[in-house]
Protein backbone atom coordinates (compact mmCIF):
# COMPACT_ATOMS: atom_id res chain seq x y z
CA UNK A 1 0.00 0.00 0.00
CA UNK A 2 1.20 3.70 -1.46
CA UNK A 3 1.01 5.67 1.14
CA UNK A 4 1.53 9.49 -0.24
CA UNK A 5 -2.16 10.35 0.10
CA UNK A 6 -3.61 10.27 3.21
CA UNK A 7 -7.51 10.02 3.59
CA UNK A 8 -8.47 9.84 7.14
CA UNK A 9 -11.91 11.29 8.99
CA UNK A 10 -10.09 13.75 11.31
CA UNK A 11 -6.63 15.11 9.80
CA UNK A 12 -6.83 17.00 6.63
CA UNK A 13 -5.46 15.42 3.46
CA UNK A 14 -2.13 15.84 2.20
CA UNK A 15 0.18 14.70 -0.13
CA UNK A 16 3.31 13.64 -0.28
CA UNK A 17 5.05 16.48 0.95
CA UNK A 18 2.42 17.16 3.57
CA UNK A 19 1.06 19.83 2.02
CA UNK A 20 -2.94 19.51 1.97
CA UNK A 21 -4.38 17.93 -1.26
CA UNK A 22 -6.33 20.70 -2.32
CA UNK A 23 -2.89 22.32 -3.54
CA UNK A 24 -2.52 19.40 -5.57
CA UNK A 25 -6.02 19.86 -7.55
CA UNK A 26 -6.17 23.68 -8.33
CA UNK A 27 -9.61 23.27 -9.35
CA UNK A 28 -10.96 24.73 -6.06
CA UNK A 29 -8.85 28.55 -7.24
CA UNK A 30 -10.91 28.05 -10.09
CA UNK A 31 -14.62 28.18 -8.34
CA UNK A 32 -14.51 31.69 -7.48
CA UNK A 33 -14.52 32.55 -11.99
CA UNK A 34 -16.31 29.49 -13.72
CA UNK A 35 -18.94 28.10 -11.03
CA UNK A 36 -22.67 30.34 -11.15
CA UNK A 37 -22.97 32.46 -7.69
CA UNK A 38 -25.43 30.53 -5.30
CA UNK A 39 -28.93 31.89 -4.90
CA UNK A 40 -29.01 33.91 -8.32
CA UNK A 41 -31.33 30.26 -8.87
CA UNK A 42 -33.59 32.23 -11.85
CA UNK A 43 -31.31 34.76 -14.19
CA UNK A 44 -33.54 36.61 -16.27
CA UNK A 45 -36.42 36.74 -13.94
CA UNK A 46 -35.01 38.13 -10.53
CA UNK A 47 -32.97 40.96 -9.47
CA UNK A 48 -34.28 44.63 -10.72
CA UNK A 49 -36.62 45.24 -13.43
CA UNK A 50 -39.23 47.52 -12.43
CA UNK A 51 -41.89 44.48 -13.51
CA UNK A 52 -40.16 42.47 -10.86
CA UNK A 53 -40.89 44.77 -8.30
CA UNK A 54 -42.75 42.88 -5.74
CA UNK A 55 -45.03 45.88 -4.52
CA UNK A 56 -45.55 46.67 -8.61
CA UNK A 57 -46.43 42.77 -8.80
CA UNK A 58 -49.45 42.76 -6.27
CA UNK A 59 -50.49 46.75 -7.38
CA UNK A 60 -50.28 45.55 -11.16
CA UNK A 61 -52.14 42.58 -11.22
CA UNK A 62 -54.86 44.12 -8.91
CA UNK A 63 -54.92 47.31 -11.24
CA UNK A 64 -57.41 45.61 -14.40
CA UNK A 65 -59.94 44.07 -12.19
CA UNK A 66 -60.39 47.42 -9.70
CA UNK A 67 -60.91 49.25 -13.10
CA UNK A 68 -63.08 46.51 -14.12
CA UNK A 69 -65.34 47.11 -11.14
CA UNK A 70 -64.49 51.10 -11.69
CA UNK A 71 -66.49 50.60 -14.95
CA UNK A 72 -68.98 48.34 -13.86
CA UNK A 73 -70.17 50.96 -11.16
CA UNK A 74 -70.48 53.71 -14.21
CA UNK A 75 -72.57 51.71 -16.35
CA UNK A 76 -74.95 51.11 -13.92
CA UNK A 77 -74.70 54.36 -11.95
CA UNK A 78 -75.27 55.80 -14.98
CA UNK A 79 -78.25 53.72 -15.85
CA UNK A 80 -76.70 52.85 -19.32
CA UNK A 81 -77.87 49.01 -18.79
CA UNK A 82 -81.30 48.33 -16.90
CA UNK A 83 -79.94 46.86 -13.26
CA UNK A 84 -82.18 43.63 -14.21
CA UNK A 85 -79.33 42.79 -16.78
CA UNK A 86 -76.28 43.66 -14.56
CA UNK A 87 -77.18 45.16 -11.49
CA UNK A 88 -74.84 47.65 -9.72
CA UNK A 89 -71.58 46.10 -7.89
CA UNK A 90 -73.42 47.68 -4.99
CA UNK A 91 -76.20 45.48 -4.64
CA UNK A 92 -74.09 42.55 -5.72
CA UNK A 93 -72.37 43.47 -2.03
CA UNK A 94 -75.57 44.15 -0.63
CA UNK A 95 -76.69 40.31 -1.95
CA UNK A 96 -73.81 39.03 -0.19
CA UNK A 97 -74.52 40.74 3.20
CA UNK A 98 -77.94 39.19 3.13
CA UNK A 99 -77.18 35.79 2.41
CA UNK A 100 -74.27 36.22 4.96
CA UNK A 101 -76.70 37.38 7.91
CA UNK A 102 -79.44 34.52 6.55
CA UNK A 103 -75.96 32.19 7.10
CA UNK A 104 -76.64 30.75 3.51
CA UNK A 105 -73.60 32.05 1.90
CA UNK A 106 -70.66 30.71 4.69
CA UNK A 107 -73.22 27.27 3.73
CA UNK A 108 -72.56 27.47 -0.13
CA UNK A 109 -68.88 28.82 -0.05
CA UNK A 110 -68.22 25.65 2.40
CA UNK A 111 -69.85 22.59 1.01
CA UNK A 112 -68.05 24.07 -2.30
CA UNK A 113 -64.75 24.26 -1.14
CA UNK A 114 -65.02 20.78 0.52
CA UNK A 115 -66.46 18.88 -2.84
CA UNK A 116 -63.41 20.79 -4.64
CA UNK A 117 -60.44 19.63 -2.04
CA UNK A 118 -62.01 15.89 -1.43
CA UNK A 119 -62.31 15.53 -5.62
CA UNK A 120 -59.06 17.36 -5.75
CA UNK A 121 -57.34 15.34 -3.40
CA UNK A 122 -58.91 12.11 -4.75
CA UNK A 123 -58.73 12.45 -8.87
CA UNK A 124 -55.28 14.13 -8.28
CA UNK A 125 -53.92 10.96 -5.88
CA UNK A 126 -55.07 7.95 -8.34
CA UNK A 127 -53.70 10.00 -11.33
CA UNK A 128 -50.40 10.13 -9.66
CA UNK A 129 -50.25 6.37 -8.91
CA UNK A 130 -51.68 5.64 -12.59
CA UNK A 131 -49.84 8.10 -13.83
CA UNK A 132 -46.37 6.48 -12.32
CA UNK A 133 -47.13 3.12 -13.24
CA UNK A 134 -48.18 4.06 -16.97
CA UNK A 135 -45.03 6.27 -17.25
CA UNK A 136 -42.48 3.50 -16.09
CA UNK A 137 -44.20 0.50 -17.22
CA UNK A 138 -44.00 -0.48 -20.79
CA UNK A 139 -46.67 -3.26 -19.82
CA UNK A 140 -48.78 -0.67 -17.86
CA UNK A 141 -48.80 2.07 -21.03
CA UNK A 142 -49.93 -0.87 -23.32
CA UNK A 143 -52.67 -1.80 -21.18
CA UNK A 144 -53.67 1.09 -19.34
CA UNK A 145 -53.26 4.00 -22.05
CA UNK A 146 -55.74 3.41 -24.57
CA UNK A 147 -58.67 3.06 -22.31
CA UNK A 148 -57.45 6.05 -20.13
CA UNK A 149 -57.43 8.05 -23.76
CA UNK A 150 -60.89 7.27 -24.34
CA UNK A 151 -62.25 7.51 -20.88
CA UNK A 152 -60.34 11.34 -21.26
CA UNK A 153 -62.15 11.94 -24.23
CA UNK A 154 -66.08 11.82 -22.60
CA UNK A 155 -67.13 15.19 -22.08
CA UNK A 156 -67.44 15.76 -18.05
CA UNK A 157 -71.22 16.43 -18.11
CA UNK A 158 -72.14 12.97 -19.83
CA UNK A 159 -71.05 11.47 -16.69
CA UNK A 160 -73.15 13.47 -14.82
CA UNK A 161 -76.48 10.78 -15.58
CA UNK A 162 -74.69 7.88 -15.00
CA UNK A 163 -73.31 9.26 -11.58
CA UNK A 164 -76.25 9.95 -10.53
CA UNK A 165 -78.31 7.03 -11.33
CA UNK A 166 -75.13 4.60 -9.62
CA UNK A 167 -74.36 6.86 -6.60
CA UNK A 168 -77.47 8.90 -6.10
CA UNK A 169 -77.69 12.64 -5.48
CA UNK A 170 -75.62 13.01 -2.70
CA UNK A 171 -71.94 13.93 -2.17
CA UNK A 172 -70.14 11.04 -3.30
CA UNK A 173 -71.44 11.35 -6.90
CA UNK A 174 -70.36 15.39 -7.26
CA UNK A 175 -66.81 14.24 -5.47
CA UNK A 176 -66.17 11.37 -8.08
CA UNK A 177 -67.52 13.95 -11.12
CA UNK A 178 -64.79 16.29 -9.64
CA UNK A 179 -62.19 13.78 -8.70
CA UNK A 180 -62.39 12.52 -12.86
CA UNK A 181 -61.86 16.02 -13.39
CA UNK A 182 -58.81 16.50 -11.54
CA UNK A 183 -57.71 12.70 -12.32
CA UNK A 184 -56.46 13.75 -15.99
CA UNK A 185 -54.47 16.60 -15.82
CA UNK A 186 -52.21 14.71 -12.82
CA UNK A 187 -52.32 11.78 -14.98
CA UNK A 188 -51.22 12.84 -18.19
CA UNK A 189 -48.26 14.97 -17.51
CA UNK A 190 -47.20 12.57 -14.92
CA UNK A 191 -46.95 9.63 -17.56
CA UNK A 192 -45.20 11.92 -19.71
CA UNK A 193 -43.04 13.45 -17.70
CA UNK A 194 -41.62 9.84 -16.27
CA UNK A 195 -41.45 8.54 -20.23
CA UNK A 196 -39.08 11.51 -20.44
CA UNK A 197 -36.29 11.33 -17.44
CA UNK A 198 -33.02 11.36 -18.37
CA UNK A 199 -32.22 7.75 -18.81
CA UNK A 200 -29.00 8.60 -17.48
CA UNK A 201 -30.03 9.64 -14.80
CA UNK A 202 -31.60 6.60 -14.03
CA UNK A 203 -28.54 4.25 -15.05
CA UNK A 204 -26.85 6.10 -12.66
CA UNK A 205 -29.53 5.73 -9.80
CA UNK A 206 -29.60 1.70 -10.59
CA UNK A 207 -25.80 1.49 -10.65
CA UNK A 208 -25.58 2.72 -7.05
CA UNK A 209 -28.02 -0.35 -6.18
CA UNK A 210 -31.77 1.91 -6.27
CA UNK A 211 -34.74 -0.13 -8.00
CA UNK A 212 -38.68 -0.26 -7.59
CA UNK A 213 -39.95 2.08 -5.44
CA UNK A 214 -36.51 3.90 -4.07
CA UNK A 215 -35.52 4.30 -7.45
CA UNK A 216 -38.91 5.87 -8.13
CA UNK A 217 -38.66 8.64 -4.93
CA UNK A 218 -35.04 9.32 -5.21
CA UNK A 219 -35.06 9.97 -9.16
CA UNK A 220 -37.44 9.41 -11.00
CA UNK A 221 -40.48 11.96 -9.05
CA UNK A 222 -38.10 14.50 -7.93
CA UNK A 223 -36.93 15.16 -11.61
CA UNK A 224 -40.88 15.42 -13.03
CA UNK A 225 -41.56 17.46 -9.92
CA UNK A 226 -41.49 21.06 -11.86
CA UNK A 227 -44.29 18.25 -14.29
CA UNK A 228 -46.19 17.23 -11.23
CA UNK A 229 -46.63 20.65 -9.92
CA UNK A 230 -48.00 22.48 -12.85
CA UNK A 231 -50.29 19.34 -13.62
CA UNK A 232 -51.57 19.78 -9.94
CA UNK A 233 -52.27 23.01 -10.75
CA UNK A 234 -54.22 22.10 -14.13
CA UNK A 235 -56.31 19.83 -12.27
CA UNK A 236 -57.16 22.02 -9.06
CA UNK A 237 -58.69 24.73 -11.92
CA UNK A 238 -60.66 21.58 -13.44
CA UNK A 239 -61.86 20.76 -9.99
CA UNK A 240 -63.48 24.13 -9.96
CA UNK A 241 -65.10 23.96 -13.24
CA UNK A 242 -66.25 20.08 -12.71
CA UNK A 243 -67.33 21.26 -8.92
CA UNK A 244 -70.15 23.56 -11.16
CA UNK A 245 -71.14 21.27 -13.77
CA UNK A 246 -71.78 18.90 -10.76
CA UNK A 247 -73.59 21.61 -8.62
CA UNK A 248 -75.42 23.01 -11.26
CA UNK A 249 -77.75 19.54 -12.08
CA UNK A 250 -78.31 18.50 -8.79
CA UNK A 251 -77.38 19.55 -5.47
CA UNK A 252 -79.43 21.78 -2.35
CA UNK A 253 -76.35 23.64 -1.61
CA UNK A 254 -72.96 25.16 -2.85
CA UNK A 255 -72.01 27.51 -5.36
CA UNK A 256 -73.20 25.63 -8.70
CA UNK A 257 -76.40 25.41 -6.67
CA UNK A 258 -76.69 29.43 -5.91
CA UNK A 259 -76.12 29.75 -9.47
CA UNK A 260 -79.03 27.49 -10.78
CA UNK A 261 -81.33 28.68 -7.97
CA UNK A 262 -80.88 32.67 -8.68
CA UNK A 263 -80.98 31.79 -12.14
CA UNK A 264 -84.64 30.25 -11.36
CA UNK A 265 -85.81 33.15 -9.00
CA UNK A 266 -83.95 36.31 -11.32
CA UNK A 267 -81.80 37.44 -9.00
CA UNK A 268 -79.10 38.42 -11.47
CA UNK A 269 -77.55 40.04 -8.31
CA UNK A 270 -76.41 36.26 -6.59
CA UNK A 271 -75.79 35.38 -9.91
CA UNK A 272 -72.72 37.66 -10.16
CA UNK A 273 -71.92 37.46 -6.41
CA UNK A 274 -71.53 33.27 -7.48
CA UNK A 275 -69.85 34.22 -10.09
CA UNK A 276 -67.24 36.24 -8.22
CA UNK A 277 -66.94 34.11 -5.55
CA UNK A 278 -65.92 31.45 -7.99
CA UNK A 279 -63.18 33.71 -9.45
CA UNK A 280 -62.01 34.69 -5.88
CA UNK A 281 -61.68 31.22 -4.68
CA UNK A 282 -60.37 29.41 -7.87
CA UNK A 283 -57.40 32.40 -8.10
CA UNK A 284 -57.16 32.05 -4.02
CA UNK A 285 -57.05 28.17 -4.46
CA UNK A 286 -54.20 28.47 -7.39
CA UNK A 287 -52.14 30.79 -5.33
CA UNK A 288 -51.58 28.33 -2.49
CA UNK A 289 -50.61 25.72 -4.49
CA UNK A 290 -48.36 27.93 -6.44
CA UNK A 291 -46.76 28.82 -3.16
CA UNK A 292 -46.05 25.69 -2.38
CA UNK A 293 -44.51 24.90 -5.76
CA UNK A 294 -42.49 27.62 -5.42
CA UNK A 295 -41.19 26.52 -2.15
CA UNK A 296 -40.89 22.54 -3.47
CA UNK A 297 -39.15 23.95 -7.14
CA UNK A 298 -36.71 25.63 -4.56
CA UNK A 299 -35.53 22.96 -3.08
CA UNK A 300 -35.63 20.44 -5.50
CA UNK A 301 -34.76 22.24 -8.77
CA UNK B 1 4.96 10.02 5.18
CA UNK B 2 3.23 7.99 8.02
CA UNK B 3 -0.41 7.97 8.20
CA UNK B 4 -2.19 9.40 10.97
CA UNK B 5 -4.84 6.34 10.62
CA UNK B 6 -4.70 3.32 7.99
CA UNK B 7 -6.74 3.96 5.06
CA UNK B 8 -9.74 1.71 4.69
CA UNK B 9 -9.00 -1.86 5.24
CA UNK B 10 -11.79 -3.49 5.37
CA UNK B 11 -12.02 -2.92 1.73
CA UNK B 12 -9.88 -5.32 -0.64
CA UNK B 13 -9.96 -4.91 -4.27
CA UNK B 14 -11.50 -7.69 -5.42
CA UNK B 15 -9.82 -9.47 -8.69
CA UNK B 16 -12.15 -9.78 -11.81
CA UNK B 17 -12.30 -12.66 -14.06
CA UNK B 18 -14.25 -12.70 -17.61
CA UNK B 19 -14.23 -16.20 -19.29
CA UNK B 20 -15.19 -16.28 -22.70
CA UNK B 21 -17.78 -13.46 -22.82
CA UNK B 22 -19.72 -12.62 -25.27
CA UNK B 23 -22.25 -10.18 -26.13
CA UNK B 24 -24.50 -9.43 -29.09
CA UNK B 25 -27.15 -6.29 -29.78
CA UNK B 26 -30.46 -6.95 -31.81
CA UNK B 27 -30.51 -4.34 -34.08
CA UNK B 28 -32.69 -3.31 -37.28
CA UNK B 29 -30.78 -5.12 -39.33
CA UNK B 30 -29.85 -7.91 -37.70
CA UNK B 31 -27.47 -8.81 -34.59
CA UNK B 32 -24.70 -7.34 -34.17
CA UNK B 33 -21.76 -9.14 -32.08
CA UNK B 34 -19.97 -6.80 -30.15
CA UNK B 35 -18.01 -8.49 -27.42
CA UNK B 36 -16.70 -11.98 -28.79
CA UNK B 37 -14.27 -14.96 -26.89
CA UNK B 38 -13.46 -12.05 -24.03
CA UNK B 39 -10.86 -13.98 -21.36
CA UNK B 40 -9.06 -11.39 -19.02
CA UNK B 41 -7.91 -11.92 -15.67
CA UNK B 42 -7.67 -7.86 -13.50
CA UNK B 43 -5.45 -8.67 -10.28
CA UNK B 44 -6.71 -6.73 -7.23
CA UNK B 45 -5.85 -3.46 -6.98
CA UNK B 46 -3.97 -2.85 -10.36
CA UNK B 47 -5.04 -0.66 -13.17
CA UNK B 48 -6.15 -1.76 -16.46
CA UNK B 49 -7.12 0.72 -19.42
CA UNK B 50 -9.13 -0.41 -22.13
CA UNK B 51 -9.14 1.61 -25.72
CA UNK B 52 -10.40 0.37 -28.96
CA UNK B 53 -11.90 1.95 -31.87
CA UNK B 54 -15.26 3.62 -31.15
CA UNK B 55 -17.91 1.09 -31.00
CA UNK B 56 -15.61 -1.96 -30.58
CA UNK B 57 -17.70 -2.86 -27.05
CA UNK B 58 -15.20 -1.03 -24.33
CA UNK B 59 -18.13 0.33 -22.84
CA UNK B 60 -20.41 -2.63 -22.73
CA UNK B 61 -17.06 -4.95 -21.17
CA UNK B 62 -16.92 -2.38 -18.84
CA UNK B 63 -20.73 -3.24 -18.19
CA UNK B 64 -20.69 -6.72 -18.13
CA UNK B 65 -18.39 -6.34 -14.89
CA UNK B 66 -20.35 -4.01 -13.67
CA UNK B 67 -23.66 -6.12 -13.68
CA UNK B 68 -25.43 -3.29 -15.65
CA UNK B 69 -25.78 -5.50 -18.45
CA UNK B 70 -25.55 -9.48 -18.64
CA UNK B 71 -23.32 -11.04 -21.21
CA UNK B 72 -25.44 -13.28 -23.63
CA UNK B 73 -22.26 -16.08 -23.47
CA UNK B 74 -19.30 -16.79 -21.01
CA UNK B 75 -18.98 -15.89 -17.08
CA UNK B 76 -17.99 -12.45 -15.00
CA UNK B 77 -16.52 -13.74 -11.42
CA UNK B 78 -15.53 -11.22 -8.83
CA UNK B 79 -12.76 -13.37 -6.40
CA UNK B 80 -14.23 -15.96 -7.81
CA UNK B 81 -18.30 -15.26 -7.50
CA UNK B 82 -19.94 -14.73 -10.34
CA UNK B 83 -21.60 -10.77 -10.69
CA UNK B 84 -25.31 -11.33 -11.09
CA UNK B 85 -27.18 -8.15 -11.25
CA UNK B 86 -25.39 -4.79 -9.74
CA UNK B 87 -22.90 -5.74 -8.05
CA UNK B 88 -22.16 -4.26 -4.68
CA UNK B 89 -18.78 -4.75 -5.02
CA UNK B 90 -17.99 -2.76 -8.07
CA UNK B 91 -19.00 1.17 -8.55
CA UNK B 92 -19.19 3.17 -11.67
CA UNK B 93 -18.18 6.32 -13.14
CA UNK B 94 -19.86 7.60 -16.17
CA UNK B 95 -18.33 9.93 -18.57
CA UNK B 96 -20.94 12.37 -17.76
CA UNK B 97 -21.10 12.94 -13.95
CA UNK B 98 -24.46 12.17 -13.99
CA UNK B 99 -25.73 14.09 -10.54
CA UNK B 100 -28.63 14.24 -9.08
CA UNK B 101 -29.16 18.48 -9.79
CA UNK B 102 -31.68 19.05 -6.89
CA UNK B 103 -29.07 17.46 -4.45
CA UNK B 104 -26.07 19.31 -2.95
CA UNK B 105 -22.68 17.46 -4.05
CA UNK B 106 -22.80 16.09 -0.43
CA UNK B 107 -26.24 14.07 -0.96
CA UNK B 108 -24.94 13.27 -4.16
CA UNK B 109 -21.68 11.50 -3.15
CA UNK B 110 -23.62 10.04 -0.18
CA UNK B 111 -26.30 8.21 -3.04
CA UNK B 112 -22.89 6.07 -3.35
CA UNK B 113 -23.10 4.96 0.62
CA UNK B 114 -23.93 1.14 0.86
CA UNK B 115 -27.50 0.57 1.81
CA UNK B 116 -27.90 0.77 5.73
CA UNK B 117 -24.81 3.14 6.33
CA UNK B 118 -25.26 4.57 10.01
CA UNK B 119 -26.19 8.54 9.36
CA UNK B 120 -23.31 9.78 10.96
CA UNK B 121 -20.86 7.37 9.90
CA UNK B 122 -21.75 8.22 6.26
CA UNK B 123 -22.03 11.81 7.00
CA UNK B 124 -18.12 11.69 7.77
CA UNK B 125 -17.40 9.15 5.23
CA UNK B 126 -18.92 12.05 2.35
CA UNK B 127 -17.25 14.50 4.00
CA UNK B 128 -13.62 12.51 3.77
CA UNK B 129 -14.33 11.83 0.11
CA UNK B 130 -14.76 15.02 -0.39
CA UNK B 131 -11.73 16.32 0.84
CA UNK B 132 -9.90 13.40 -0.71
CA UNK B 133 -11.43 14.53 -4.01
CA UNK B 134 -10.62 18.47 -3.53
CA UNK B 135 -14.57 19.26 -2.60
CA UNK B 136 -14.29 20.11 0.75
CA UNK B 137 -15.66 23.45 0.61
CA UNK B 138 -18.05 22.22 -2.03
CA UNK B 139 -20.28 20.52 -0.04
CA UNK B 140 -23.61 22.34 -0.51
CA UNK B 141 -23.45 23.55 -3.93
CA UNK B 142 -25.84 21.91 -6.44
CA UNK B 143 -24.55 20.45 -9.39
CA UNK B 144 -25.35 23.35 -12.02
CA UNK B 145 -23.06 25.98 -9.20
CA UNK B 146 -19.97 24.01 -10.23
CA UNK B 147 -17.53 23.28 -13.36
CA UNK B 148 -17.58 20.25 -15.58
CA UNK B 149 -14.05 19.06 -13.45
CA UNK B 150 -15.78 19.73 -10.03
CA UNK B 151 -18.79 17.62 -10.57
CA UNK B 152 -16.97 14.76 -12.14
CA UNK B 153 -15.15 14.54 -8.94
CA UNK B 154 -18.32 14.53 -7.10
CA UNK B 155 -19.45 11.59 -9.48
CA UNK B 156 -15.80 9.65 -8.17
CA UNK B 157 -15.79 10.33 -4.96
CA UNK B 158 -19.81 9.36 -5.40
CA UNK B 159 -18.22 5.94 -6.83
CA UNK B 160 -15.71 5.61 -4.36
CA UNK B 161 -18.30 5.94 -1.24
CA UNK B 162 -19.86 2.57 -2.32
CA UNK B 163 -16.10 1.31 -0.79
CA UNK B 164 -16.11 -1.16 -4.35
CA UNK B 165 -13.51 -3.44 -4.59
CA UNK B 166 -13.40 -2.38 -8.05
CA UNK B 167 -13.80 0.74 -9.23
CA UNK B 168 -15.24 0.94 -13.16
CA UNK B 169 -14.44 4.02 -15.24
CA UNK B 170 -16.06 4.75 -18.27
CA UNK B 171 -14.49 7.58 -20.28
CA UNK B 172 -14.25 9.60 -17.22
CA UNK B 173 -12.11 12.14 -18.07
CA UNK B 174 -13.32 11.99 -21.70
CA UNK B 175 -15.65 15.22 -21.47
CA UNK B 176 -12.85 17.57 -19.60
CA UNK B 177 -10.29 20.35 -21.28
CA UNK B 178 -6.57 18.76 -21.59
CA UNK B 179 -5.88 20.72 -18.71
CA UNK B 180 -8.15 19.53 -16.37
CA UNK B 181 -8.26 16.01 -17.82
CA UNK B 182 -4.29 16.14 -16.60
CA UNK B 183 -5.07 17.05 -13.30
CA UNK B 184 -7.77 14.28 -13.02
CA UNK B 185 -5.52 11.61 -14.38
CA UNK B 186 -3.21 12.49 -11.08
CA UNK B 187 -6.19 12.78 -8.54
CA UNK B 188 -7.04 9.49 -10.12
CA UNK B 189 -3.76 7.94 -8.67
CA UNK B 190 -3.91 9.76 -5.55
CA UNK B 191 -6.95 8.48 -4.87
CA UNK B 192 -5.75 5.08 -6.19
CA UNK B 193 -3.42 4.89 -3.56
CA UNK B 194 -5.52 6.24 -0.47
CA UNK B 195 -8.45 3.69 -1.81
CA UNK B 196 -6.50 0.78 -3.75
CA UNK B 197 -9.39 -0.81 -5.37
CA UNK B 198 -9.03 -2.35 -8.86
CA UNK B 199 -9.56 0.19 -11.61
CA UNK B 200 -10.80 -0.76 -14.94
CA UNK B 201 -10.55 2.42 -17.06
CA UNK B 202 -12.32 2.91 -20.58
CA UNK B 203 -10.79 5.28 -22.91
CA UNK B 204 -10.12 7.10 -26.19
CA UNK B 205 -6.88 8.68 -24.86
CA UNK B 206 -4.16 6.32 -25.73
CA UNK B 207 -1.51 8.61 -23.87
CA UNK B 208 -3.62 8.67 -20.78
CA UNK B 209 -4.01 4.83 -20.73
CA UNK B 210 -0.12 4.51 -20.87
CA UNK B 211 0.09 7.31 -18.13
CA UNK B 212 -2.47 5.38 -15.64
CA UNK B 213 -2.33 1.78 -16.26
CA UNK B 214 -0.54 -1.14 -15.45
CA UNK B 215 -2.08 -3.10 -18.02
CA UNK B 216 -3.68 -1.24 -21.71
CA UNK B 217 -5.65 -4.20 -23.34
CA UNK B 218 -7.05 -3.11 -26.94
CA UNK B 219 -9.09 -3.97 -28.43
CA UNK B 220 -10.86 -4.66 -32.08
CA UNK B 221 -13.74 -3.92 -33.46
CA UNK B 222 -15.99 -6.91 -34.65
CA UNK B 223 -18.00 -5.29 -36.76
CA UNK B 224 -17.08 -5.99 -40.48
CA UNK B 225 -16.07 -9.82 -40.70
CA UNK B 226 -13.40 -11.86 -38.57
CA UNK B 227 -15.51 -14.04 -37.46
CA UNK B 228 -13.12 -15.81 -35.42
CA UNK B 229 -11.22 -13.49 -33.87
CA UNK B 230 -12.19 -12.66 -30.68
CA UNK B 231 -12.42 -8.88 -29.07
CA UNK B 232 -9.15 -8.88 -26.93
CA UNK B 233 -6.42 -7.51 -30.00
CA UNK B 234 -3.41 -6.92 -27.43
CA UNK B 235 -2.44 -6.66 -23.90
CA UNK B 236 0.56 -4.34 -23.08
CA UNK B 237 2.31 -3.85 -20.19
CA UNK B 238 2.74 -1.00 -19.29
CA UNK B 239 6.75 -0.75 -18.19
CA UNK B 240 7.56 1.82 -14.86
CA UNK B 241 5.93 2.68 -12.13
CA UNK B 242 3.23 5.73 -11.14
CA UNK B 243 3.75 8.02 -11.40
CA UNK B 244 5.06 8.16 -14.71
CA UNK B 245 7.12 10.67 -16.40
CA UNK B 246 4.60 11.85 -19.33
CA UNK B 247 7.80 12.29 -21.88
CA UNK B 248 9.36 8.95 -20.89
CA UNK B 249 10.66 7.52 -24.24
CA UNK B 250 9.51 3.96 -23.60
CA UNK B 251 6.09 5.09 -23.69
CA UNK B 252 6.04 7.10 -26.53
CA UNK B 253 6.94 3.56 -28.59
CA UNK B 254 4.37 1.95 -27.05
CA UNK B 255 1.63 4.95 -27.59
CA UNK B 256 3.25 4.79 -31.58
CA UNK B 257 1.78 0.90 -31.56
CA UNK B 258 -1.17 1.06 -29.85
CA UNK B 259 -2.22 4.57 -32.21
CA UNK B 260 -1.41 1.68 -35.67
CA UNK B 261 -3.18 -0.80 -33.50
CA UNK B 262 -6.11 1.75 -33.62
CA UNK B 263 -5.56 2.86 -37.05
CA UNK B 264 -4.30 5.64 -37.03
CA UNK B 265 -0.60 7.17 -38.62
CA UNK B 266 1.29 8.09 -36.45
CA UNK B 267 4.89 8.89 -38.40
CA UNK B 268 6.43 7.74 -35.48
CA UNK B 269 10.60 7.56 -36.24
CA UNK B 270 11.91 4.40 -34.39
CA UNK B 271 15.66 5.25 -33.26
CA UNK B 272 17.70 2.53 -35.05
CA UNK B 273 15.58 2.45 -37.85
CA UNK B 274 17.23 2.82 -41.23
CA UNK B 275 14.61 4.81 -42.06
CA UNK B 276 15.52 7.52 -39.52
CA UNK B 277 17.51 9.39 -41.99
CA UNK B 278 16.15 12.89 -40.50
CA UNK B 279 18.18 12.59 -37.48
CA UNK B 280 21.45 14.88 -37.42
Amino acid sequence: MTDHVAGTGTGPVTDRAGRPLRALNPFDAMRGADAAPAGAAAPGRARGGFWSRRVVRVVGGALLPLLLLAVWHAVTAGGLVPPYQLPAPASVWDAALDLLARGQLQTHVAISVQRVLIGFVTGAAVGLVLGSLVGLSRAADVLLAPLLGAVRAVPSLAWVPLLILWLKIGEESKVTLIAIGAFFPVYTTVAAALRHVDPHLVEAGRAFGLRGVRLLQTVQLPAVLPSVLSGLRLALAQAWLFLVAAELIASSMGLGFLLNDSQNSGRVDRILLAIVLLALLGKLSDSLVALGERALLRRYA
Amino acid sequence: MALTTPVRTDRPAHGVVLQDVRRTFATAAGTRPVLRGVDLELHAGEIVALVGPSGCGKSTLLRQVSGLDTPDGGRVLLDGTPVAGIDRRTAVAFQEPRLLPWRTLAANVALGLPRGTPKDAGRARVAELLRLVGLGESADLRPRQVSGGMAQRASLARALARNPGVLLLDEPFGALDALTRLRMQDLLLDVHAAEPATVLLVTHDVEEALYLADRVLLLRSLAGGAEDLGSVARVIDVPGRRPRDRADHRLAELRAELLEGLGVATHHVRPGDPDAHHSI
